[in-house]
């Protein structure tokens, strides 16, 4: 029987050993994407998969924080007299944090649970050993595609969410209130700056390679039978998302140490 | 006797010498040693988890062996590079177990993925026209456009195969072909294999556990046990061994 302390000791070990394994996953990508032949074709599918059908839920759920954090906000910048205020915050928050970061999760649920379950069914069918008899290489034509299609979609993705989750936090100023779409854009626009704008940018890209990294390394490495292509799916959104807040928390150290806060 | 004859006279594809492969402490392969000739069908019988599958994965290079030597059209398989492997492997068709169609392509273009992936210097009219004939091969013409999952077990079996001969390979491996699979339909299998070895020259190495398949899709049976090639003789005469483990596979 092991002891407490031997099973943490064994956990930790594991948990070690499988960020290494993912490491050198992730290491491999790099390695295979200077490589020839390029597929640029599955890469162009893989954006149209990951960006075009992944717009209507990260739209949808931009609009209503929007929304909703500006109705959430209003009775409170009501009551401290500074509700002319509330474009600037709202700008700012949509801008450097909430849009950024919800839009990674949803994408996260919707992208890497389905990269995970399709590169793990492939695996357990043989598709892709079938893929590497067949004159391919397997990892580029999967993973690479699919991580360059996340790396690339999800800052467009954010932008647009962006604008719409502003749109919404316009609807949420005007359902109680009066103000002008011009007023409104004019109040968001003048509180930004170029260090708001930037780094939350610049984090979309390391959020969309970290989505789709994981989803494609739980596929890729899953264990044999149905069981354990719901393990990738389910585990590829769960990594992906823890990954996502730490990777949220180095950058706005970053920034910081930077002065870009 | 007709195959010891086929032997000597026909030049080798295929040789598989001192062949090992473990799993941690399991030894599944221990010095596995085969010839396979041209025009040549062996089965290779064993029990569940002997290492058939195994074997055939080190042949097509989907396996590391962890020493031997497998020789494919006199390349040594094991100290090829990717691209030197993806060229023999031109020559070398492998019909999956659990037939490994790519479910998100119609049947077309599952079959046109190895002739693109291997040579992308052929015609859209060339293209076509290999895809239709490896269909009209297995009776499938008018599944072209059909998805995987509209297809029965035994038209995706056919479908596999005729993807694997679209390159029309010397040396087929055939993961157990007719697992899984109603006798009818595994007979129509077993006949499509012979009738491909019959048109297109091809030899193989099938793997299985299926007496009616060993019976007739085998000119000689290879009988792994422990990891060695334990017999290697035609089915009249193991039917006729003495040998206790040949006994226990060809006692009913």
């Amino acid at each position: 029987m092991k002891t407490g302390q031997q099973n943490t000791i064994a956990k930790t070990t594991s948990l070690l050993y499988e960020t290494g394994i993912a490491t050198g996953f992730a290491f491999r990508f790099f390695r295979q994407w200077f490589r020839r032949p390029f597929e640029f074709k599955e890469f162009l599918t893989q954006c149209y998969n990951v960006g075009y059908t992944s717009l209507p839920l990260i739209g949808l759920t931009g609009f209503i924080m929007g929304l909703v954090l500006t109705m959430q906000l209003r009775p409170t910048m009501l009551e401290y007299g500074v509700a002319s205020q509330i474009p600037a915050i709202v700008g700012i928050a949509i801008i450097r944090e909430i849009g950024p970061v919800i839009s990674a999760l949803i994408f996260a649920g919707k992208i890497g649970s389905s990269i995970g379950a399709e590169l793990g069914s492939m695996k357990v069918t043989e598709q892709i050993d079938a893929m590497d008899v067949s004159g391919t290489n397997p990892f580029k034509f999967l993973v690479v595609s699919r991580v360059l299609a996340c790396t690339l979609m999800l800052p467009v993705l954010s932008v647009i969410s962006d604008a719409i989750s502003l749109f919404g936090a316009f609807l949420g100023i005007n359902i109680r209130g009066n103000t002008s779409f011009q007023l409104f854009w004019t109040e968001v626009v003048s509180s930004l700056s170029f260090n708001d704008i930037l780094p939350a940018f610049i984090k979309t890209f390391i959020f969309g390679f970290a989505v789709g990294i994981v989803g494609c390394y739980k596929g890729y490495t899953c264990n044999k039978g149905t069981a354990g292509v719901g393990r990738s799916a389910n585990s590829s959104v769960v990594v992906a998302s823890v990954l996502i807040f730490i990777i949220d928390l180095l950058v706005v150290q970053v920034t910081d140490i930077l002065g870009y806060n | 006797m007709k195959n010891n004859e086929t032997q000597i006279s026909a030049s080798t594809l295929l040789t598989v010498n001192d062949l090992c492969k473990s799993f941690g402490d399991l030894v599944v392969l221990d010095h596995f040693n085969l010839t396979l000739q041209k025009n040549q069908n062996i089965v290779v019988l064993g029990k569940s988890g002997s290492g058939k599958s195994v074997l055939i994965k080190c042949i097509i290079g989907l396996l590391k062996p962890d020493s031997g030597h497998i020789t494919v059209f006199e390349k040594e398989i094991t100290s090829l590079n990717s691209d030197e492997l993806d060229k023999i492997r031109k020559s070398i068709g492998f019909l999956f177990q659990s037939n490994a169609l790519y479910d998100s392509m119609t049947v077309r273009e599952n079959l046109e993925f190895p002739l693109r992936r291997h040579s992308q210097k052929r015609n859209e009219s060339e293209v076509e026209k290999m895809v239709v004939q490896a269909l009209e091969d297995v009776g499938l013409k008018h599944t072209i456009d059909m998805m995987p999952e509209e297809l029965s077990g035994g038209m995706r079996k056919r479908i596999a195969l005729a993807r694997t001969l679209i390159l029309k390979p010397s040396i087929i491996l055939y993961d157990e072909p007719t697992t899984g699979l109603d006798p009818i339909t595994a007979r129509e299998i077993i006949e499509l294999m012979n009738t491909i070895k019959r048109k297109y020259g091809t030899s193989a190495l099938v793997i299985s556990h299926d007496m009616n398949c060993i019976r007739n899709a085998g000119d000689l049976i290879a009988l792994l046990w422990d990891g060695k090639c334990h017999v290697l003789d035609t089915y009249e005469h193991l039917l006729k061994s003495e040998d206790p483990v040949v006994r226990n596979f060809f006692a009913n």
